[in-house]
Parts: C-alpha cells; sequence; structure tokens
C-alpha cells in the first residue's frame, strides 16, 4: 500500500465515512443546431439535461452502483466523476475535498491518481500498437509511482498476477487476447497507480456470462484485498444485484430511488424501479407472464412536466404531472415519488 | 411437441466450413435439430460458438468463404441448402423470415418504412399498391406499433430502438412466414423494450403457429420465451432439450457452468460459479470433446473420442458422463444422425 493510501484510510476515521459526496451535481449538453442556422432560421438553443440534480455519497470499501435505461445518465455520471467532463452545477467531493477547488495542476495529478475507470469495451480501451505491459505501466510512469525500468516490470508482473494473468503476458499485444482477458488487461492498469476508487462504466456488458463471472469475481476479490471503493454503471439488474451494497436507480437524468440492495430487489418502491424488476427476464421466472410495460422513455430534450416517470406511471395524478417529486427517506432506502409518500402505493407502509 | 408432427425444420449433421489461407476452419460441426410448427427453439452459447452461423446457414445467407460442406437442412421436408439462388430468395421472406440485432442497420435509411414494407409484401405476395398498404398497417399495428397510419410514412430514423425493432419484426412478417430466424434480437434494446419484443414473439408462435429459431446470449430471455434451448459450444451442440430442464437441471458440464455463472436477483452468493478459461480458437479445437480442457469432470475418453448427443437425463448431452445410460456406446443415435 503507497503512503497515500495510509493516510486516506487515516482520513477516514474522520468525521465523514464517504470517500466521495457528490451534491445536486447537474450536467447540461448544448444539443443546438450550428450558430448560423440558429440566426437564420431563429432556432432556440436546445439543451439536454443529461444529469439534473444528482446527490449520493459512497462509503470507503462500499460499492454504489447506478442503474437504468439507455440515456438515463449514468454513463455521464461516471464521466463526471472522473473529472472527464466537468459539471454545469454541483460539487463532486473526494475524500473531503471538492475537485472544484483544486488549484494546481500537481495537486490534481495526486488526486487523479487516486481514482481510475474502467470502461465497457475492452476491444477499445487498449492501444492495439502498444505491448500489454506499456498499456499497464502507462499510469505508473505519468504518475512517477516507481523510478527504475526494472522494478516498474517487476510491478507490471505483480499487478498482472493480481488479475489471473501471467506475468510474462507483458510481452504481448492486446489482439492476443480474449475479451476477458482484455478487461483483466484494463483493470490491471487501473490498479497500476495503486488507486482507492474505482469508476466502473459497465465493465461486463460487452462479455459472455461465463467470462461476466469471471471479472465480477475477479472485481469482488481485489475489492478485498486492496479495500477497494466502486461506483459501478450497469443496465443489468442482476449484475447488480450481484456486485453492490447499495443501488440507485436513475431515469432521465435524476436518481428515482436509492437503497440498500436487498431493501431495493425485496421491496421496490418506486413505480419506475418495479417496473424495471417486473421487466427483467429471469431465469427462475420461466413460463410465467411477465408484468406488461407500456410506454418508452421520453425523449430527454422535452422531458414530461413533474415527476418524469408520469406518463409511463400507472399511479399518476395531477400532482404527478405538475410537482417534481424530490428524494424523500422511507426507512433504509431514499425515494422520489408522490404516491409512495401519499401512501397511494398498495403494499407500501 | 409429439414426434407425429413432423417438424417444420430439419438440421441434419450441418457442418459449416471457412477456407482460409492457414487451412479450413470448421465453424459448425455436425448440427442436428429439429424445430416444429408453432414452436420456439432457443439457441444459446458463447461469443464464437457458432449461434449465428447456424442461422445465416439456414437462411442461406452464408458468405464466402464460409460454405455448408455436408449435411442438409429441410424445410418442410424440402431441401434447402442446395436450392439455386433464385429460388432460395423466393423462400427466404416468404416461408423463412430473419430478424437481425441491429435494427438500425437492417433497414434502408433512405426509404420510408411504409414503401420498404410495401415492396417485400409485393415481393411475395400477389397484391397490388394499396392491398399492400393496407396489410402493411395492418402489419404495424400487429406489432404494436401506434398511431401506423401516420407512422407508416416515416423514415427509420424517426423510430427510436425499440419501435425500429418492431418495424424489422413487420417485414419479416410480411409474407406470413412459417418460421422466423431471430438472431439476438432484444440485445441492443433497454430492458423494458426487451420484454415487449419478447411478449410480441410469443404472441406471433401462439397465433399464428410461427416456428422461432431464437439466437441469443441472454439466458433469461430463453426462459421466458422458448420451449426447447440448445446450448452450443465451439460449434457443436453440448445439449438439446425442454427449457426448463437444461435450465434447472442441465446435465452437459458446459451447460452447468454456463447456468451457475449466470447472476440472479435475490440470490445471494459471495461468488458465482465461473469456467476457467475460454471457448477454444476455431483453429485449435482439442481433441476428443471440445469442452474437455475446461471440464471439471473429464476423463481419459474425453480426450480421445468425440461424444455424440445421447439421452441424459430429460435432455440429450454430448458427453460420456452418460455413457453408462446410453449403453456404453454411440449406439443411441438416431439413424439420421449417422456420418457419412
Amino acid at each position: 500500500m503507497s503512503a497515500e493510501m495510509k493516510q486516506g484510510a487515516a482520513l477516514a476515521q474522520g468525521a465523514s465515512r464517504a470517500l466521495l459526496e457528490v451534491k445536486d451535481l447537474a450536467r447540461d449538453f448544448d444539443v443546438s443546431r450550428p450558430w448560423l442556422n440558429r440566426i437564420l432560421e431563429g432556432a432556440p438553443r436546445v439543451l439536454l439535461k443529461a444529469v439534473d440534480g444528482v446527490s449520493f455519497a459512497i462509503n470507503r470499501g462500499e460499492t454504489l452502483s447506478l442503474v437504468g435505461e439507455s440515456g438515463c445518465g449514468k454513463s455521464t455520471i461516471a464521466r463526471l466523476v472522473c473529472g472527464l467532463y466537468g459539471p454545469t452545477r454541483g460539487s463532486i467531493v473526494f475524500d473531503g475535498q471538492d475537485m472544484s477547488e483544486i488549484a494546481s495542476r500537481s495537486d490534481m495529478l495526486t488526486m487523479r491518481r487516486r481514482f481510475q475507470m474502467i470502461f465497457q469495451d475492452p476491444f477499445a480501451s487498449l492501444n492495439p500498437r502498444w505491448r500489454v505491459g506499456k498499456i499497464i505501466a502507462e499510469p505508473i510512469r505519468q504518475h512517477g509511482i516507481i523510478q527504475g525500468e526494472a522494478a516498474i516490470a517487476k510491478r507490471v508482473g505483480e499487478l498482472l498476477e493480481d488479475v489471473r494473468l501471467a506475468a510474462n503476458d507483458a510481452e504481448k499485444f492486446p489482439h492476443e487476447f480474449s475479451g476477458g482477458q482484455r478487461q483483466r488487461i484494463s483493470i490491471a492498469r487501473a490498479l497500476s497507480s495503486n488507486p482507492e476508487f474505482l469508476v466502473c462504466d459497465e465493465p461486463t456488458s460487452a462479455l459472455d456470462v461465463s467470462v461476466q463471472a469471471q471479472i465480477l469475481n475477479l472485481m469482488k476479490d481485489l475489492q478485498r484485498e486492496h479495500g477497494l471503493t466502486y461506483l459501478f454503471i450497469s443496465h443489468n439488474l442482476a449484475v447488480v444485484s450481484h456486485i453492490s451494497d447499495r443501488v440507485g436507480v436513475m431515469y432521465l437524468g435524476r436518481i428515482v430511488e436509492i437503497a440498500p440492495t436487498r431493501t431495493l430487489f425485496k421491496r421496490p418502491l418506486h413505480p419506475y424501479t418495479q417496473m424495471l424488476e417486473s421487466a427483467i427476464p429471469d431465469i427462475t421466472m420461466s413460463g410465467k407472464e411477465r408484468t406488461p410495460v407500456a410506454g418508452e422513455v421520453p425523449n430527454p430534450l422535452d422531458p414530461p412536466t413533474g415527476c418524469a416517470f408520469h406518463p409511463r406511471c400507472p399511479h399518476a395524478n395531477d400532482r404527478c404531472r405538475s410537482e417534481r417529486p424530490e428524494l424523500r427517506t422511507v426507512e433504509d432506502a431514499q425515494v422520489a415519488c408522490h404516491a409512495v409518500e401519499e401512501g397511494r402505493l398498495v403494499g407500501v407502509a | 411437441m409429439s414426434a407425429a408432427v413432423r417438424p417444420l425444420l430439419e438440421v441434419r449433421n450441418l457442418r459449416v466450413e471457412f477456407n482460409t489461407r492457414r487451412g479450413t476452419l470448421v465453424a459448425i460441426d455436425d448440427v442436428s435439430f429439429d424445430i416444429a410448427p408453432g414452436e420456439v427453439l432457443g439457441v444459446v452459447g458463447e461469443s464464437g460458438a457458432g449461434k449465428s452461423i447456424t442461422g445465416t446457414a439456414i437462411i442461406g445467407l452464408l458468405e464466402p468463404p464460409g460454405r455448408v460442406s455436408g449435411g442438409e437442412i429441410l424445410l418442410d421436408g424440402q431441401r434447402i441448402d442446395t436450392l439455386p439462388t433464385e429460388e432460395m430468395r423466393k423462400i427466404r421472406g416468404r416461408q423463412i423470415g430473419a430478424i437481425f440485432q441491429d435494427p438500425l442497420t437492417s433497414l434502408n435509411p433512405l426509404y420510408t418504412v411504409g414503401r420498404q414494407i410495401v415492396e417485400t409484401i409485393q415481393t411475395h405476395l400477389p397484391m397490388n399498391a394499396q392491398q399492400a398498404r393496407a396489410r402493411a398497417v395492418e402489419l404495424l399495428e400487429e406489432v404494436g406499433i401506434p398511431a401506423a397510419e401516420r407512422r407508416i410514412d416515416h423514415y427509420p430514423h424517426q423510430f427510436s430502438g425499440g419501435m425500429r425493432q418492431r418495424v424489422v419484426i413487420a417485414l419479416a412478417l410480411c409474407a406470413n412466414p412459417r418460421l422466423i430466424i431471430a438472431d439476438e434480437p432484444t440485445t441492443a434494446l433497454d430492458v423494458s423494450i426487451q420484454a415487449q419484443i419478447i411478449q410480441l414473439l410469443k404472441k406471433l408462435g401462439r397465433e399464428h403457429g410461427t416456428a422461432v429459431m431464437l439466437i441469443t446470449h441472454d439466458m433469461g430471455v430463453i426462459a421466458e420465451t422458448a420451449d426447447r434451448v440448445a446450448v452450443m459450444y465451439a460449434g457443436r451442440l453440448a445439449e438439446i432439450g425442454p427449457v426448463q430442464k437444461v435450465i434447472h437441471e442441465p446435465q452437459h458440464p458446459y451447460s452447468v457452468g454456463l447456468m451457475g455463472s449466470i447472476p440472479a436477483i435475490g440470490q445471494e452468493v459471495e461468488r458465482l460459479s465461473q469456467i476457467e478459461g475460454s471457448m477454444p480458437r476455431l483453429d485449435a479445437i482439442p481433441q476428443g470433446c471440445a469442452y474437455n480442457p475446461r471440464c471439471p469432470k473429464s476423463f481419459d475418453r474425453c480426450r480421445t473420442e468425440r461424444p455424440n448427443l445421447m439421452p441424459a437425463g430429460a435432455t440429450r448431452a454430448a458427453c460420456w458422463l452418460h455413457a453408462d445410460r446410453a449403453g456404453g456406446t454411440n449406439a443411441h443415435r438416431v439413424p439420421a444422425e449417422e456420418h457419412r
């Protein structure tokens, strides 16, 4: 473990246990027509609110997952947290340090090595012209973590063994590996700067189920061995239920429900969560008719008023159509739904 | 399915080869199965197992250097793998419909969906433009597109992913085909849309007696839709049987591994069971049973002699573990599966 990690662990004993705190995070994308068209045609500016006021915290050693359908903003959050996008509004606080207040480049670099990202496509995220050893060593060199070629090579070998590959695989090129092995290489690269926090954006979506099981098991083992904290992004509820401690369900740029995994799957409160769960084809349900699901995710450029889910919600009333619900605590869960709050949903305490 | 019903599709000892500079690769090796009218056969397996190639071979769209080099494919008793291109083209669309994974690439972006459907209908059915258009609207309504009368004149890009996949299904249904080959029809879609498409496929089998070959790697989709399921590994059939049996009492060690590696909601396990290693490359398929290097139960015979499908529990599996019950030989294979 590096000195930083020990220092980080010491800090965690302090007031806040949360390693990452996101408050009222928002990100808009300008998808307007080009400037000239706007002038000539009088077209207005068009803003896509990809993430619209999201707050959550992740404790040290915990796995928080964000789930939702395409376009709900989950990947945008992953990129915001990693600093690949700047937020339009809101704050990201990592280990007590507000990321937007870091002024100097060297402070930023020190911060950067403490979190890393794993991407979805193991074919696109590795440079095909670099040997695996060079790929994995890049963060080590970039951050100057280890000096000397021999020491770096030794560390790369250790990292490869950490992800259950062989040390001499460092000499090979990415195309010599299968999808699952490439994802292991991505993980080894992510671990090379001794991070405390990993953002995993659909790390197993491109993999077959048997390989997915290998990667999920590996991620759990590594979490235990290195005390890692994960932000896990996925659309697959079964994977999420397996790997996470807590789950946040997103719909059109907002979190509609966030709860410990067991609570969320045993007693989903938000009608959208309930719909998602009944929509999952589950092998144990074999033969049963599923609850029919109506409608599609609305156009995010023109989101519905009030609760964004109301056009598809069987419990929507006038209040849902006009007033946007905020997250409210219900036992150990938080849910943004007027119907739950008013006790209109059957079977909800 | 009772044995008395003549299967709609019979695939017998199908072998597909790819000639490459470095020798001949066998992508499909001695695969045999039937599909009865109205039946949904699920085909599962990992990437590269040969699922899609099997489907492509049946609809006669294998691209060179791929070719059917052995076995036969019969549709309603008629051999279709040897038909000339022109005749096969008539069968494709009329008798066999195809649905592919990516709904955007299956549609021509320059034509309205109506024009594409009308053209397909008129190719296969004797209808004038008006009748064909009426039928197209009917089809779009049937696959659940709201305001079909208006939507028919829209271009593919004006539809969402789920709606586009419905259009592709409508296209496949144009001429009331008796068999639909659906290759990963829900993979590109979100779960809530996926559920709707699955409902639609089930309805087709029920109401029209259409047989469906559903190729997917998503076991959940299979569990909900299929009557029987075939598990493929390295171009061969590992196991085939009723969907419930294959999922809950798999007999082939590969099926056991595959089912165990699927995370299930509400089932709290610390580790998923995983299959070590990965599927062999086509140029390095092991001797004997293709699965033997990864198999926790393999023994000497598995490394030398290739097993054929044999009765195993309520299914049929290609695994020597079941040889005792099958008499210790390949004697149980049906005559139609005899090697040439």
